[in-house]
């Protein structure tokens, strides 16, 4: 296993008296394809916001790119796609040259403009996702499937190391969603970025993944899809059903 | 028609300041309606009122002309611009909450200083509607001084400011300092509201912000387009605008708003017209 680009220990989160998560051990390793499944309420999204700093744990502790969570500031690293990226409204008068620029505000930095480079950048990541010929449409008019793509585009072009995707296919038609996966297929191999993909469509996800995480409460798996395709209908009652404090690492 | 606009003094001064507000509000207005805060412009613009009334006040009362209307006004402006930001701290469940509160508290405040000074009328009423022969040449320079100061400001934080807008989540994901940020927006806002007084009068100026805007919105297809289109919406409803207001012996702040719902009919019809084209 290569090393881990994100670990967690013991973490656990309690929102307004609930304990959404328990314990957990979690390790992300550098290069996977994981795709995090589980029940609704499960503490998916809650782990995700752990990650990126937008929530704190109640204790437990998290290293991210080798540092502990508290000193670490290089944020480029990590690109992130929200689930509520597809719910922007609709109206809002911007480009998708302009959408996708935002994801390189930060690194550009305060006080600073633009440059050629920066520019290609832009145009590199439009390209990456198949959208060239939309570069200066209004990203409203698109379809939600292109839409994703944007999205995809803005979190790319700052050169991250992991990309964090959260439910990003839901609104999104069947023949999307495959090719959808085939461009994670092709970021993860061709471009290195280790991904880490919340969802529910198990199905196609099995088909591209290295790692899956199943999370309720307490992780209950973590292996290859193979491992997680043996699982017996008793071991998946344990993800989806009552909560078990069972941590299972098969490494 | 523009003669008497260059030959007097009082008129000149009027005609260049609306030219910087018809820059700086449309301006500040494009990231105020796509971040669907339309309403705080009204708030502040009452709470200008109640630091105007405090200037006029003080110079009938004490002949206390060190602080101008204009500078009274922009500093209740500013500080009104902090206390909506808090209040929108203390309930955050219901941010909108903030707005009527700063809005009737700026009203409730001006009538004390108007009533503690016996009343001002023909001031007050150029302070409502906006008025051509309003600006001093002080004015003018003051109000220069903010618009370079806006352009500037907005010039350099375009970036944050245009992600911050459109996904704040996904601007502090990325390490944008997204309520820095939006203070200095606010109290910016704060400054073209006070600015923009003079001319269109407390009771418009969220217009001038607003409505171009929502023509340009039509038209755009991104947001720099939209941009560069409010400015020309803005500068175009305040030159008709206030020529058509001298000459008719109207507020130019009824004249200006007037010919901005205009363009906006037209920019919507214009919309709908492409549209059947399409189809």
């Amino acid at each position: 296993m290569n090393e881990p680009i994100i670990s967690m220990k013991n973490i656990s989160f309690t929102y307004e008296h609930k304990q959404v998560l328990d314990h957990i051990d979690f390790i992300l390793p550098r290069g996977a394809f994981m795709g995090l499944i589980g029940p609704n309420g499960g503490g998916k999204t809650t782990l995700i916001k752990l990650i990126l700093g937008l929530m704190k744990p109640d204790h437990g502790s998290i290293t991210i790119f080798n540092k502990p969570f508290e000193q670490f500031k290089d944020w480029n690293k990590i690109g992130f796609v929200s689930q509520k990226s597809n719910s922007f409204n609709k109206g809002f008068p911007a480009t998708v040259y302009e959408v996708v620029s935002m994801g390189l505000t930060a690194k550009v930095g305060y006080l600073r403009f633009f440059n050629q480079k920066h520019k290609a950048k832009i145009l590199h990541a439009i390209d990456l996702v198949g959208m060239s010929e939309y570069t200066y449409e209004n990203v409203g008019n698109l379809s939600g499937g292109q839409q994703q793509r944007v999205f995809i585009a803005r979190a790319l072009v700052s050169d991250p190391e992991l990309l964090i995707l959260d439910e990003p296919t839901v609104g999104v038609d069947y023949e999307n969603v495959q090719r959808f996966y085939e461009l994670l297929h092709e970021l993860n191999t061709k471009q290195q970025i280790t991904l880490l993909l919340v969802t529910h469509d198990t199905g196609t996800m099995t088909e591209y993944a290295t790692d899956i995480a199943c999370l309720n409460k307490s992780l209950h798996f973590h292996g290859n899809p193979e491992e997680y395709l043996e699982l017996s209908e008793h071991d998946l009652s344990k993800v989806y059903g009552h909560p078990v404090n069972l941590v299972t690492h098969d490494h | 028609m523009l003669a008497d606009f260059l030959e007097f003094d009082f008129l000149r001064n009027t005609f260049l300041t609306g030219l910087l507000i018809g820059i700086i509000a449309p301006l500040l207005g494009t990231f105020i309606v796509v971040r669907r805060l339309s309403l705080i412009a009204d708030a502040l613009s009452h709470v200008t009122l109640a630091g105007i009334a405090f200037g006029l006040f003080m110079e009938k009362k004490f002949a206390f002309t060190l602080i101008t209307p204009l500078y009274s006004g922009m500093a209740f402006s500013v500080i009104g611009s902090i206390f909506i930001e808090k209040l929108r701290g203390v309930y955050k469940a219901y941010q909108e909450i903030a707005i009527p509160i700063i809005l009737s508290g700026g009203v409730g405040l001006s009538v004390v200083f108007i009533a503690l000074a016996d009343g001002f009328n023909t001031e007050l009423f150029n302070y409502l509607f906006g008025s051509v022969s309003a600006v001093s040449k002080n004015d003018f320079l003051t109000i220069l001084g903010i618009s370079i100061f806006i352009v500037l400001i907005i010039s350099l934080f375009y970036k944050e400011l245009f992600t911050l807008s459109f996904d704040e989540e996904h601007a502090t994901v990325s390490g944008i300092h997204a309520k820095r940020i939006h203070f200095l927006f606010i109290i910016l806002t704060a400054l073209v509201i006070a600015a923009s007084i003079r001319i269109v009068g407390v009771l418009l100026v969220s217009a001038l912000m607003t409505l171009p805007v929502a023509a340009s919105m039509r038209l755009a297809k991104g947001f720099k387009q939209m941009m560069v289109l409010s400015i020309v919406f803005g500068e175009l409803a305040v030159i008709i605008g206030l020529v058509s207001g001298y000459y008719l012996s109207i507020p130019p702040g009824g004249t200006i708003v007037m010919v901005s719902i205009i363009i906006l009919l037209l920019s919507i019809g214009l919309k709908q017209l492409r549209y059947r084209k399409q189809k």
